[in-house]
């Protein structure tokens, strides 16, 4: 009975992700547009699959993935020597993300555009190794975050610090980089940190916050989040000016 | 079509098993190496991997075969020209051979992207779970309710002003980097205790099914408005989808602090 419980629960979660897109795009068809949705079939088969997805996924990740991952950070708060948690904090930031959906599925399709507008070379193996490039950019630059956020929180550096800095070398970085990869660069932080990456990483921080004295777990324990937001888009533009060449001021 | 789905299905397995190994690597080895104990209920946690897997497979086919068509078709049916010419053929000509199109006639494109950003953040899981610890963590000085209101106010303002910059063209950093400035000074006055949640509310707020709604959204647009093109002006809407709840949690955390300043001088006790 509570297993039933547990699964409806479960899967009208997932699908409260996708209804309110189904009530905004339907009252826009039926009120503003007028006209029947184009392959409406294939569309519903298509929700029907994103919904039982999602549902079976987070059912794996809140049954084995999360367990694990938030008893680890919590046991390296607690006892973990500063580098064994700066070393974790690394891994799981770079693993979780290479696993976000969202990040695989844009990925490719900035691969298609830029092959598509002739700056990287239209063959699938060109396409494979800039999609695979800008992934491993992305995941490497939130466990470069994840990592120097744990070194924040451990020695209580104020975040404001690291979010100033982190803004000029964007407006720096953004000079150089052409501007093919610019809006891709951008969307990369809020891109990165999603289904996988925002509770594990969460754990990890308010963990370290709640188990070191004179920690306030609202002021240290948020902000991993906000710095692996940050970090992609520098990344990732230095990973354009690689590809594509410097914008050529 | 669904011969197609199952290499589909296939090919997006294979790739999940890939994008899944890294935290199996991660999570072994420092359970081996540092913490040295078994994992509790080890067969259970096995089972859920291949959820993971399975799960995450169907998932990516459902938003590469479903999701992001229909972000692309929204774009398209709302930038027709017949459309925005209200189904007038000689005003769709019209259109056809002006050389500007002034962004005003787009109006409906707006109003989508605020209502998209609006209802998805709102209803967003992540969303009620951070709203519900800020709540617990500021013993109720923010609300859980008004919390999740004014970040999803923030996402769709945000989605709202990208579409508009897609369609006028303009370089995104010149807008980004404004926002910066402005978020510099607003973090200034805001209260020092709000900060890091408001930050982090920038990235939580955007679910794994709608990026990828947004960005199709945003390529579908740049791809049918005339002069722009979609791989220099296609992606941004996420940025602005992360940058704008920022501003918004730290204006309501400063309204809230000045409120409960006014009422403690309104009420001495």
């Amino acid at each position: 009975m509570d297993i039933a419980k547990l699964l409806f629960s479960k899967i009208f979660s997932a699908f409260m992700d996708v209804f309110p897109i189904i009530v905004v795009i339907a009252f826009f068809q039926m009120v503003i547009i007028q006209k029947p949705f184009p392959q409406l079939s294939q569309t519903l088969f298509g929700i029907v699959l994103v919904v039982m997805g999602l549902f079976i996924f987070i059912l794996g990740l809140e049954s084995a993935l999360f367990p694990i991952g938030e008893k680890m950070a919590n046991e390296f708060a607690l006892k973990g020597s500063t580098w064994w948690i700066i070393f974790f904090g690394f891994s799981l930031g770079f693993s979780t993300t290479i696993a976000e959906p969202a990040l695989t599925i844009i990925a490719s399709k900035a691969g298609e555009l830029a092959a598509g507008a002739g700056a990287i070379g239209n063959d699938k193996s060109a396409i494979a190794s800039f999609v695979l490039g800008l992934r491993f950019t992305v995941a490497f630059s939130v466990g470069l975050a994840i990592a120097i956020g744990v070194a924040r929180i451990l020695k209580g550096w104020p975040l404001i610090w690291f979010i100033i800095g982190g803004y000029t070398l964007i407006v720096i970085t953004t000079f150089f980089a052409p501007q093919e990869i610019i809006g891709i660069a951008y969307d990369s932080g809020g891109i990165a940190t999603s289904t996988i990456t925002v509770p594990l990483v969460t754990a990890l921080g308010v963990g370290l916050a709640t188990s070191i004295r004179g920690r306030n777990p609202m002021l240290d324990g948020f902000g991993l989040i906000a710095l692996a937001c940050l970090s992609p888009i520098i990344f990732v533009l230095g990973y354009g000016i690689l590809v594509y060449g410097t914008s050529g001021l | 079509m669904n011969s197609g789905m199952l290499e589909l299905l296939e090919n997006a397995l294979s790739g999940t098993l890939f994008d899944i190994l890294p935290i199996i690597l991660v999570l072994g080895f420092f359970q081996i190496a540092i913490i040295r104990k078994a994992i509790p209920h080890l067969k259970q946690k096995l089972v859920g991997l291949v959820l993971v897997v399975l799960g995450l497979g169907i998932f990516i086919v459902g938003l590469e075969q479903c999701v992001f068509p229909i972000g692309t078709q929204m774009a398209h049916q709302l930038t027709d020209l017949h459309f925005l010419a209200g189904n007038d053929s000689v005003m769709a000509e019209t259109l056809q051979n002006s050389k500007h199109i002034a962004p005003g006639i787009y109006l409906w494109t707006y109003v989508f992207a605020f209502l998209i950003g609006f209802s998805t953040t709102l209803a967003e899981p992540a969303l009620i779970a951070v709203a519900f610890k800020a709540r617990d963590i500021t013993i109720g000085a923010i609300s859980a309710w008004g919390l999740r209101i004014t970040v999803a106010l923030g996402v769709a303002t945000g989605v709202t002003l990208g579409a508009y910059r897609i369609v006028t063209g303009d370089p995104l950093h010149y807008y980004i980097a404004t926002g910066y400035i402005l978020l510099l000074i607003q973090t200034w006055f805001a209260p020092k205790q709000i900060i890091p949640l408001a930050y982090d509310s920038g990235g939580v707020t955007t679910s794994t099914v709608t990026v990828p709604l947004i960005a199709a959204l945003g390529i579908g647009l740049a791809s049918n408005v005339p002069g722009r093109s979609p791989l220099i002006d296609g992606f941004g809407l996420i940025a602005f989808a992360s940058l704008f709840p920022m501003f918004t949690v730290m204006a309501y955390a400063m309204i809230t602090e000045k409120r409960t300043k006014r009422k403690e001088t309104d009420e001495p006790t």
